[in-house]
C-alpha cells in the first residue's frame, strides 16, 4: 500500500528560476518541460523554499521562511508603495539614445525595452504616501541592469526640480549596476548633474529619504543614492560603489557573505536604517507626517 | 629617449639609423651630410604624421605614460609659495591627492590634485593616484576652505579612479565622492578643473565639477576605463585599445561633446616631453578662464556651473512629451 503512495506523487511540479537574480539573464538552455502552469511556484533565490507565486506575491515578494527580499521592478514598487489612486507620472517617453554609436547599444536598448516593457531603467512622478504627497523617483533593475544613462539622469534631475520647485518631498527608490558604459562620459556626467539638483534642493529646505534597494552600486551610489537627509535599505540590499569581483581582485582576498550588505553598512555608519518591505510605507509614512504639512520646506 | 610607446618606433628606427649613418661617416671618413640631411628631413615628416593622427588608444598610453609629469610636478611649475596642507580631520591623510594653497600669477588659490607615484614604492605609498574616502573628503575640506576665504579652486584630475578596496567601501567611498558632487556645485568661487593624465570614473568626477573643465591634449576622461569596459563588454581586460576606441575618451571627443571648455596644447610626443612647457600651456588657460570668470559674482558662478552639468545628456522624448510645468498646474488644480 506504500507503493500506491509514492506512485501517485510521481509527477513532481516544476519551477521557473528566479530570473533577475545576480547573473541577470535568464538561461534559456535547459529548462525542464514543466507540467504545471509557468509561473504557479516559485523558489527563493536564497534558500530554495518552493510556495505559490500568489502566496509570494502577497507577502511582497519577500520569502516568508527567509524573509529574503526579492528584486521588485518599480511598477511593482509603485504599487506597493503609493496611495492607490492619483499617481501621475513624468517624462513617460523619454527613452534613450545612442549618442556616440557605441558598437551594440542600440539594439541592447531595443531588446532592454522589449523584455521589461519599459523605456528606461526609471519611472518618476507625483503622487501621495500615507496621503502625504510627494515626488517620487523609482528605479528598474529589469532595464539594463539599472543603469544610468542621460535618460535616468534627466528624469531624476526633473523630478528633482519638480520637487524643488513645488516644495514637495522627494523619495528615490534606487536599484542600479552603476553607470551606464555605453554612454560613456554622458552618463559620468549625469552622477555631476543629480548631484546638483539635490544640492539646490537641499539648500531649499527640502526633505530627500533615498530608498536602497538590491543592488544599489557604482555611479547611483555614488551620486544621488548617498544624498538622502535620511537613508533606508531593504534587509539584504547589496549597496556600494566598487563591485564585490573587482575588490576580491585588488585585495586579493575573498570577502565575507555579508560584504556591502545593508546590514554591513548600517555597522559602519552608512545608513540610518534597514527597514523590512513589509514597513516601508508605515516608516515612510511616519518620517513624512514629522516633517510636516510641505514636507520639510 | 626613454619611454617611447610602441606607435612611436617608426621614428625610434629611423633616428636610429641617422646616428648609425653619421657614426660611420666619421669612422670611414666619409661625406655624407646630403644622405643624413635627406633622412633628417624625412624623419621631421614621419614624425608629424605620427604625432598628429594619435588614435584614442594610443592617447590612452600617453596618458598613462609612467614619465607624465604628475599633478605636484605640474603644481610646482604652474604655482608659486605652494603650502601643501594634509589630512581629512576625520580619519587620516589619504596621499592619492594632495592639496594646499599657493599663488597663481600672485592670487592666493587653493590647489587639489590627485597624485600618481613616479616608481611602484611610491605608487604603493599613494595607492596608484586611487584615492581612498578620507582623500575626497580632505579635497572637500580645503576646497570649503577656499569658499570660505573666496580663493578660486583648481584641481588638477589624474586617476583611474576612486580606490576599489574593503577599506574604502567601509568607509563610504559612495558617500564620499556623492558628498563633492553636491558640494562642488555650491561653491561660491571659480572652480577650474583640468585633466592633466587619466580621468577615471567617479573618482575624477568627484574633484572635477567645475565651472571650466579643461583636458590636455593625449589626456583621457571616461566612465570606466577602458580595461574595465573590456572586461565586462567582451570578457577580456586586454581588449582595453578596443574600448578606447569605442568609449570617446579623447579630449577632442569631450570637447565635442561640451562636457569640457579647452584642449590644453602639449609638446610633441606627449607631456613628458617637456614639463616646462606643458606647465606653461596649463597656466596659461587656467589663468585664462580665471580672468574671464572674475567677472561673476558667487551667484551666477553657482549657477554658471550648475547649468554647465544641467544640459548635459542625449535623450528623446516622445511625440506626448509631458512638461513638468504644465502638469504643475494639473496637479494643483
Amino acid at each position: 500500500m506504500f507503493k500506491d503512495l509514492f506512485q501517485k506523487k510521481r509527477k513532481y511540479a516544476t519551477i521557473p528560476s528566479e530570473r533577475v537574480e545576480r547573473n541577470g539573464g535568464p538561461s534559456d538552455g535547459e529548462r525542464p518541460k514543466r507540467e504545471i502552469p509557468e509561473g504557479l511556484m516559485s523558489k527563493c533565490s536564497k534558500c530554495s523554499t518552493i510556495q505559490y507565486s500568489k502566496e509570494l506575491e502577497k507577502n511582497l515578494k519577500v520569502c516568508p521562511s527567509c524573509g529574503h527580499h526579492m528584486r521588485l521592478n518599480a511598477s511593482e514598487r509603485i504599487a506597493i508603495t503609493l496611495d492607490g489612486e492619483g499617481f501621475i507620472e513624468f517624462d513617460s517617453e523619454m527613452s534613450s539614445v545612442d549618442p556616440l554609436q557605441f558598437p551594440g547599444y542600440a539594439s541592447k536598448l531595443e531588446q532592454q525595452s522589449i523584455k521589461s516593457g519599459q523605456t528606461d531603467a526609471v519611472i518618476t512622478g507625483q503622487g501621495s504616501i500615507g496621503g502625504h504627497s510627494v515626488i517620487v523617483a523609482v528605479m528598474n533593475f529589469e532595464f539594463f541592469s539599472g543603469s544610468m544613462g542621460s535618460v535616468v539622469g534627466e528624469k531624476i534631475t526633473r523630478a528633482v526640480e519638480e520637487a524643488t520647485e513645488k516644495q514637495l518631498p522627494l523619495l528615490i527608490f534606487s536599484t542600479s549596476g552603476g553607470a551606464r558604459m555605453q554612454e560613456s562620459i554622458l552618463s559620468l556626467m549625469q552622477m555631476a548633474k543629480t548631484s546638483a539638483a539635490l544640492a539646490r534642493f537641499h539648500e531649499a529646505g527640502g526633505l530627500f529619504i533615498s530608498i536602497i534597494t538590491d543592488p544599489t552600486t557604482g555611479g547611483v551610489s555614488a551620486s544621488f543614492a548617498s544624498l538622502g537627509d535620511i537613508i533606508i535599505a531593504e534587509p539584504g540590499a547589496v549597496f556600494g560603489f566598487a563591485g564585490r569581483i573587482v575588490i576580491e581582485q585588488t585585495i586579493r582576498q575573498k570577502l565575507p557573505d555579508d560584504f556591502q550588505t545593508a546590514e554591513f553598512n548600517l555597522q559602519h555608519g552608512l545608513l540610518d536604517l534597514v527597514v523590512h518591505r513589509k514597513e516601508m510605507r508605515a516608516t515612510l509614512t511616519k518620517i513624512l507626517e514629522m516633517h510636516d504639512v510641505k514636507g520639510g520646506f | 629617449m626613454a619611454g617611447e610607446l610602441p606607435f612611436e618606433m617608426p621614428l625610434v628606427e629611423l633616428r636610429k639609423k641617422i646616428a648609425e649613418l653619421k657614426q660611420f661617416g666619421v669612422e670611414k671618413e666619409i661625406d655624407f651630410s646630403d644622405e643624413v640631411a635627406r633622412l633628417e628631413e624625412r624623419y621631421s615628416v614621419l614624425e608629424e604624421e605620427v604625432y598628429s593622427n594619435i588614435s584614442p588608444s594610443q592617447k590612452m598610453h600617453l596618458a598613462r605614460h609612467q614619465g607624465r609629469p604628475t599633478s605636484l610636478d605640474l603644481i610646482n611649475l604652474i604655482f608659486t609659495d605652494f603650502i601643501e596642507l594634509h589630512g581629512d580631520r576625520m580619519f587620516g591623510d589619504d596621499l592619492a591627492i594632495v592639496g594646499g594653497i599657493g599663488k597663481l600669477n600672485g592670487l592666493p588659490v587653493t590647489i587639489i590634485g590627485q597624485q600618481r607615484g613616479k616608481d611602484t614604492k611610491e605608487n604603493i605609498l599613494r595607492f596608484f593616484g586611487s584615492a581612498h574616502p578620507e582623500g575626497f573628503r580632505k579635497a572637500l575640506r580645503l576646497m570649503q576652505q577656499a569658499d570660505k576665504f573666496k580663493r578660486p579652486i583648481i584641481t588638477l584630475i589624474d586617476t583611474k579612479g576612486a580606490y576599489p578596496g574593503n577599506t574604502a567601501e567601509e568607509r563610504g567611498q559612495s558617500e564620499a565622492i556623492a558628498h563633492n558632487l553636491r558640494e562642488m556645485s555650491q561653491f561660491g568661487v571659480p572652480v577650474i578643473c583640468v585633466v592633466i593624465g587619466e580621468g577615471g570614473s567617479g573618482g575624477a568626477l568627484a574633484l572635477a565639477v567645475g565651472n571650466r573643465v579643461l583636458m590636455l591634449e593625449h589626456a583621457i576622461y571616461s566612465v570606466i576605463s577602458p580595461n574595465g569596459a573590456a572586461s565586462i563588454l567582451w570578457k577580456d581586460a586586454s581588449k582595453a585599445d578596443q574600448a578606447a576606441e569605442a568609449m570617446k575618451i579623447t579630449a577632442a571627443d569631450l570637447l565635442g561633446m561640451e562636457v569640457i571648455e579647452e584642449i590644453v596644447p602639449e609638446p610633441k610626443g606627449g607631456a613628458h616631453r617637456d614639463y616646462e612647457a606643458t606647465a606653461a600651456a596649463t597656466k596659461d588657460a587656467i589663468w585664462r578662464h580665471l580672468q574671464e570668470l572674475s567677472g561673476l559674482d558667487s551667484v551666477a558662478l553657482k549657477e554658471d556651473r550648475y547649468l554647465k552639468f544641467r544640459k548635459i545628456g542625449s535623450f528623446s522624448e516622445g511625440q506626448q512629451e509631458i512638461i513638468s510645468s504644465e502638469l504643475a498646474m494639473v496637479i494643483e488644480e
